[in-house]
């Protein structure tokens, strides 16, 4: 199977579906790049380039370059949909969810319950999220326990190439509107993608490594380092389960309980602020419906709660580790319920 | 084109009915019988039925919280939306919506909205379809001018400026933006000043003059449709009732209600202008007067009979699929 970037995999997924439905647009500002400047067209292809190359295919009543007003942007991309497009809009930053909340949150997440089941908002809004480009407090959050928390939006976040392209492909293809977040560290990571379109499909976990010790749960960037956590305590002599939930919401709880009740120890890892993140969410649900199962504490490795830091070495100290999420493995075991 | 004696009596017909549905709903608020929160439009008749008297049910409105004469101006079912308001199972939003969310997309309503400012940006996407699409309809939100001052009303504006979008932004100067006045809240003295600053075409208009609304609308969907690009319509409207049933409206001047209804009512305006110039009489006019009365006593009825959504309505409609 060929090797392609995350970027690369998002890229093929837009093409994909531009090809296959003619109700899909783009849309967002710089989504190509360059529109009214006198240089080339498709500058950019978005601030990432993941819709790059789309201009010259599509053309500008499908690859919407728009003014900078997230507002108008967010909203007229929610509006489109309730009348009959799926627009893909970009955030970029989804930081940038400071200026248009309302359109996400009262507008899109919405309409379905207020309006009696009438309306269909298939709408993708697609964010940056995360640390690592030392772009501090206002470029680099990770803002999905927010969005998890609105009854009416599904919320994406892929760790991998493959899922990128499938997810992609299966919220562009949903009915409900769907926040899309992409953490930046992800951009240049690669993995095998096929060449083709695939979905794949949403509230369904991903086992990524089987072992019968501890569960660790972690999404996006962290999915990495909790698989680097796995080998150093392998190395050590226990063996970690590790599942990337791929969807906050919907949320696969019954694969993360079940392998709990296999392992008895949860850890979770969550790049997110620490209070009412997904860990919190995940850590209150498994304490409810499988108590029984567990044999030590739940734990959460998160940063601290506070901005993220612009200085590299703050930065750095910020971010989950493999070494800290290991630590936090071993606590749990070593609070071993009976133990001596 | 001119209006025939279908569309006059179709006009007096949906702004009637307006006058009516809110004047029932004051009645029957007072009683505690609904619950919420409800925004009467009664006084801005002419301007809802003057645009949307323009438009068919492939244009697509975006409404406010004052929402029920933009709902029935575009031929929403008084029924469903007075059984929406008692919280009915049957009401047009299964009693989950309620005043302030009524929606019927089969007839281009995109909804009454609860946040102000809300519907412009809305607008643009309704427009942006119609534009991709090449269906030629057109897109219209009525704000009211506390919405004038909302940054997405703002960014709406530019937005379908820049993207030259088939939208038409209403807004309705009622005066009032809850308790404060809009010749003290709007900077420029007037709403439709800001069209300039968009580079878009403004017109400011009677909106107790049903044919100056009407006119002025026209003009602007005609410029949407042709690809003309948006139009700020300033339509200047007075407001009967307060900023929400209860509201005791200390804040307006004695009299000022009571002259508003004498000398600004635009149904007696209407009424006026057509039996004067012998396009319809006064018992064409009363006729549909006892039809609406009758249609709203009925709506009334049912509604207090109707049934109430239960527990097996609660968390469904939240997603297409889950």
């Amino acid at each position: 199977m060929p090797k392609k970037t995350f970027k690369q995999a998002l890229n093929e997924a837009h093409f994909h579906e531009m090809r296959r439905d003619p109700r899909v647009i783009v849309m967002g500002e710089d989504i190509s790049g360059g529109i009214g400047a006198s240089g080339e067209m498709d500058a950019w292809g978005g601030s990432e380039g993941v819709t790059k190359g789309l201009y010259p295919e599509f053309g500008p009543s499908r690859v919407v370059d728009t003014p900078l007003s997230e507002s108008a942007i967010i909203g007229a991309a929610v509006g489109a949909a309730t009348t009959g497009l799926r627009p893909v809009a970009d955030l970029m930053f989804a930081d940038f969810l400071g200026v248009c909340f309302d359109q996400i949150f009262n507008q899109a997440a919405k309409f379905r319950y207020m309006f009696g089941g009438k309306a269909v908002t298939p709408v993708v809004i697609r964010g940056m999220i995360g640390a690592g480009f030392r772009t501090a407090a206002q470029h680099s959050q990770c803002l999905y326990p927010i969005f998890t928390h609105i009854p009416g939006l599904k919320v994406v976040i892929p760790s991998n190439p493959y899922d990128a392209k499938g997810l992609l492909i299966q919220a562009i293809r949903d009915d409900d509107p769907v926040i899309f977040l992409e953490h930046k560290l992800l951009y240049g990571v690669t993995g095998e993608v096929p060449d083709g379109a695939y979905t794949v499909p949403f509230g369904e976990a991903k086992v990524l490594r089987e072992g019968g010790d501890v569960t660790i749960v972690a999404l996006a960037l962290m999915v990495q380092v909790a698989l680097d956590a796995a080998e150093l305590l392998s190395k050590r002599g226990i063996e970690a389960t590790v599942i990337d939930p791929r969807t906050t919401s919907p949320l696969d709880l019954d694969t993360i309980v079940e392998s709990v009740e296999e392992t008895g120890h949860l850890v979770i890892v969550d790049e997110s602020s620490p209070r009412c993140n997904i860990a919190t969410d995940i850590a209150a649900q498994v304490a409810d419906v499988a108590f029984h199962a567990l044999k030590g504490p739940i734990k959460m490795v998160t940063p601290p709660h506070t901005p993220v830091p612009f200085s590299p070495s703050l930065e750095d100290l910020y971010l989950p580790s493999a070494e800290r999420v290991a630590a936090a493995v071993e606590a749990s075991l070593r609070t071993r319920k009976g133990a001596a | 084109m001119q209006l025939s004696r279908e569309d006059l009596l179709l006009a007096y017909r949906r702004m009637r009915r307006i006058r009516d549905f809110e004047d029932r709903v004051h009645v029957e608020f007072a009683t505690g019988e609904l619950p919420g929160f409800v925004h009467l439009y009664a006084g801005e008749e002419a301007s809802a039925v003057g645009v949307c008297m323009n438009l068919t049910d492939e244009d697509m409105i975006a409404s406010t919280h004052r929402g029920h004469g933009h709902c029935l101006a575009k031929d929403t079912d008084a029924t469903g939306m007075m059984l929406e308001l008692y919280g009915r199972k049957d009401g047009i939003c299964g009693g989950k919506g309620g005043s302030m969310h009524i929606a019927d997309l089969s007839k281009g309503m995109m909804g009454a909205n609860g946040i102000v400012g809300g519907g412009p940006p809305l607008i643009c996407g309704a427009a942006l379809t119609a534009k991709t699409l090449g269906t030629g309809n057109v897109a219209v939100a009525f704000t009211g001018d506390g919405g004038s001052n909302q940054g997405t009303t703002f960014e709406a504006l530019n937005f379908a400026a820049v993207l030259k979008l088939p939208a038409i932004f209403v807004f309705e100067n009622n005066g009032y933006a809850e308790t404060t006045a809009s010749q003290w809240s709007v900077a420029c003295k007037d709403i439709v000043n800001r069209a300039a600053a968009f580079g878009m075409p403004g017109v400011s208009v009677d909106g107790t003059d049903f044919f100056a609304v009407w006119s002025a609308a026209r003009e602007a969907v005609e410029r949407a449709r042709g690809g003309g690009g948006p139009t700020l319509m300033e339509v200047k409207v007075p407001r009967f009732y307060g900023h929400f049933e209860g509201d005791a409206e200390t804040y307006r001047a004695d009299g000022e209600v009571a002259a508003l209804k004498r000398d600004h009512d635009c149904l007696k305006i209407f009424r006026g202008r057509v039996t004067e110039a012998g396009l319809l009489s006064n018992a064409d006019l009363d006729t549909v007067d006892a039809e609406v009365a009758a249609e709203i006593e009925a709506a009334v009825a049912l509604a207090k009979v109707s049934p109430l959504p239960g527990p097996e309505d609660l968390v469904t409609d939240v997603y297409v699929r889950y």
